[in-house]
């Protein structure tokens, strides 16, 4: 009986149930969005740096896991690693920044595949002169690029050669010298990637690289330990961001249930005064006015992780290569509960009000 | 003879407006029987709403004692009012109150659920709801239904749990002459063929003469 008078009350009043499941959803799809965006670019990265295929990673001393573009590294140091024992082939990339969270990649192509394996390009193919480029399928896609066309980088125009399957390294790839010029730092590297006979020694060649004296300071990664730095906690700042997005969410969705609810109340007040007369328990008011927001929560929540596909969609096609927005089925239980949370918080006192509401004034209430 | 189902005695209710006190309710004394149908005439101001919201639990009395089959109303807690509400009392208002969201037959049904009971009717009460001649309107929400179909469901909904007192506030104030007869003589029938105990609260002398008696107040007391 309750459950059909709280369906009646939402039906009855169509643009307050609407608002207020707008309001919930907007605070899911907020959450949502920013947590699979946050966790789509560190995946991607994650995707890309697998793709290298190297067993191990060594990166300058004093970097961050952000610090792509810092070209210090001596190259004559590949000439080193290649004599450690297990290692079969060293070789590495100088980066540069190219807009937001993206940067071109410099390398040496025949090393670079022989560690990766074969660039597999889908159009065009590799680079064969001065001022060429190459591109991976997603940045030639959001830019809409084809073999032939035109990127600036640095106030300079680059031919695109050839459009590679994503998930190597980077989404833009220049010859190693080309980006060392470019960056005044000739014969330096940003990062250097090393391949081990069998992937079964990577933990004693790093163990090995890191007691020698020549490379101390240099951060050496095993690949397993370099992929768990793509983490949440690996970006600085991006927690405690991630943590303020999800309050405002909340808030906003606190805010409009409340005044949705504390309306409802005041538009209802005859109706409680009616309930009262009939020997309603305050309890009983209560949970009628809770299972209305729970409803609206629900609703709300469904609506707001349906959003969330459509801003994935955007995501992905509009906001540049560095943005990949991925679902997080994960986060829909814990996004749900929020917004539960929030939504009952705001009936609360517009909920204790009506319970409180003196019955006669309620019943004589105009 | 058997004890009346609702005794008051030095009944006083106090209203506090600003700084200023309002003697509503200055000493009365009344007592009904059981399956008496009592008319309170008197004009605007008397008192006789606030011995209405007494005896329906909805406020409590400043002094003296209301015992309504049994219970002591003075010395309740809101709680207990509104228990009392629930077990004792069905109250028929003169704007009807219905709940605008719900059809007629959920509108009874809510009194039921509210009061902890099982939601289908008994076979006497679809004979109570044939008498009411609402038998047919009941999947109808009180806005396409008459004044006077609204304040039978209203009847209807405040006898559903079998009150030991049926409250009526005016129950014909906003109807026409021939909805306000249909009215009464529903609840003359209710008195009738249920034994149904019966407060009405009237203007009008012609609706107060549907009772057995008719009591007068003025100035907050019973003068005759």
């Amino acid at each position: 009986m309750i459950n059909k008078l709280v369906f009646e009350n939402l039906k009855h009043r169509p643009v307050r149930t609407l608002l207020s499941v707008c309001a919930v959803a907007i605070e899911v799809t907020m959450i949502l969005t920013l947590v699979g965006v946050s966790r789509g670019v560190i995946e991607e990265s994650q995707r890309r740096a697998r793709g290298v295929g190297a067993d191990i990673w060594v990166r300058p001393p004093g970097s961050s896991l952000m610090s792509f573009n810092s070209v210090s590294m001596p190259e004559k140091l590949l000439g080193f690693f290649e004599t450690q024992p297990h290692v079969t082939l060293a070789t590495g990339s100088a980066n540069s920044g190219a807009g937001i969270l993206e940067s071109v990649a410099g390398v040496d192509f025949a090393k670079f595949e022989q560690l990766s394996g074969p660039l597999r390009f889908l159009k065009g193919g590799p680079i064969t002169g001065p001022n060429e480029i190459i591109i991976d399928e997603r940045y030639a896609q959001q830019k809409k690029l084809k073999p032939g066309g035109v990127i600036n980088l640095w106030n300079r125009d680059w031919k695109v050669a050839g459009i590679y399957e994503s998930g190597k390294l980077s989404r833009m790839m220049l010859p190693l010298e080309t980006v060392q010029d470019l960056s005044g730092a000739a014969g330096k590297l940003s990062q250097i990637f090393l391949k081990v006979d069998d992937p079964a020694n990577t933990a004693s060649v790093v163990a090995a690289l890191k007691a020698n004296p020549q490379l101390a300071g240099y951060p050496i990664y095993s690949v397993e330990e370099w992929m768990s730095l793509f983490s949440v906690d690996g970006v600085p700042g991006l927690r405690p961001f991630i943590a303020v997005v999800i309050a405002l969410g909340v808030i906003v969705g606190f805010l409009v249930v409340f005044l949705s609810m504390y309306t409802a109340v005041l538009e209802r007040t005859r109706e409680i005064g009616i309930l009262k007369s009939l020997g309603a328990s305050p309890g009983y008011i209560l949970g009628i006015l809770l299972r209305e927001t729970a409803i609206l929560a629900l609703t709300g929540a469904v609506a707001g992780i349906a959003v969330t596909y459509g801003t994935r969609y955007i995501v992905n096609t509009y906001t540049g290569p560095a943005f990949t927005q991925i679902i997080v089925p994960d986060w829909w239980p814990t996004t749900t509960v929020i917004a539960l949370v929030g939504a009952l918080l705001g009936t609360l006192y517009p909920g204790l009000k009506a319970v409180r509401q003196d019955a006669l004034e309620a019943i004589s209430y105009e | 003879m058997s004890k009346p189902i609702i005794e008051i005695r030095d009944l006083h209710k106090v209203y506090r407006v600003g700084d200023l006190s309002v003697e509503a309710l200055r000493g009365v004394d009344l007592f009904v029987e059981r399956g008496e149908f009592l008319s309170i005439v008197g004009p605007s101001g008397s008192g006789k709403s606030t011995l209405f919201h007494i005896l329906g639990g909805l406020t409590p009395p400043s002094s003296g004692s209301v015992t309504i089959d049994g219970v002591d109303l003075s010395h309740l807690t809101d709680r207990g009012r509104t228990q009392m509400r629930k077990e004792k009392v069905g109250f028929v208002f003169q704007r009807y109150n219905l709940l605008p969201t719900l059809s007629a037959h959920d509108n009874i049904c809510i009194a039921r659920h509210i009061a902890g009971k099982p939601l289908e009717h008994d076979p006497a009460f679809h004979d109570i709801l044939k008498l009411l001649g609402i038998d047919h309107r009941l999947d109808h929400k009180p806005r396409a239904m008459s004044g006077g179909e609204q304040q039978r469901v209203a009847i209807a909904r405040a006898i559903v749990n079998h009150p030991a007192i049926l409250l009526a506030d005016e129950p014909t104030g906003n109807l026409d002459t021939a909805n306000s007869d249909a009215v009464l003589g529903v609840l003359r029938d209710l008195n009738q063929r249920l034994g149904q105990t019966i407060l009405m609260i009237t203007h009008n002398p012609e609706a107060a003469a549907y009772g057995h008696r008719m009591v007068r107040m003025r100035d907050g007391a019973i003068v005759g």
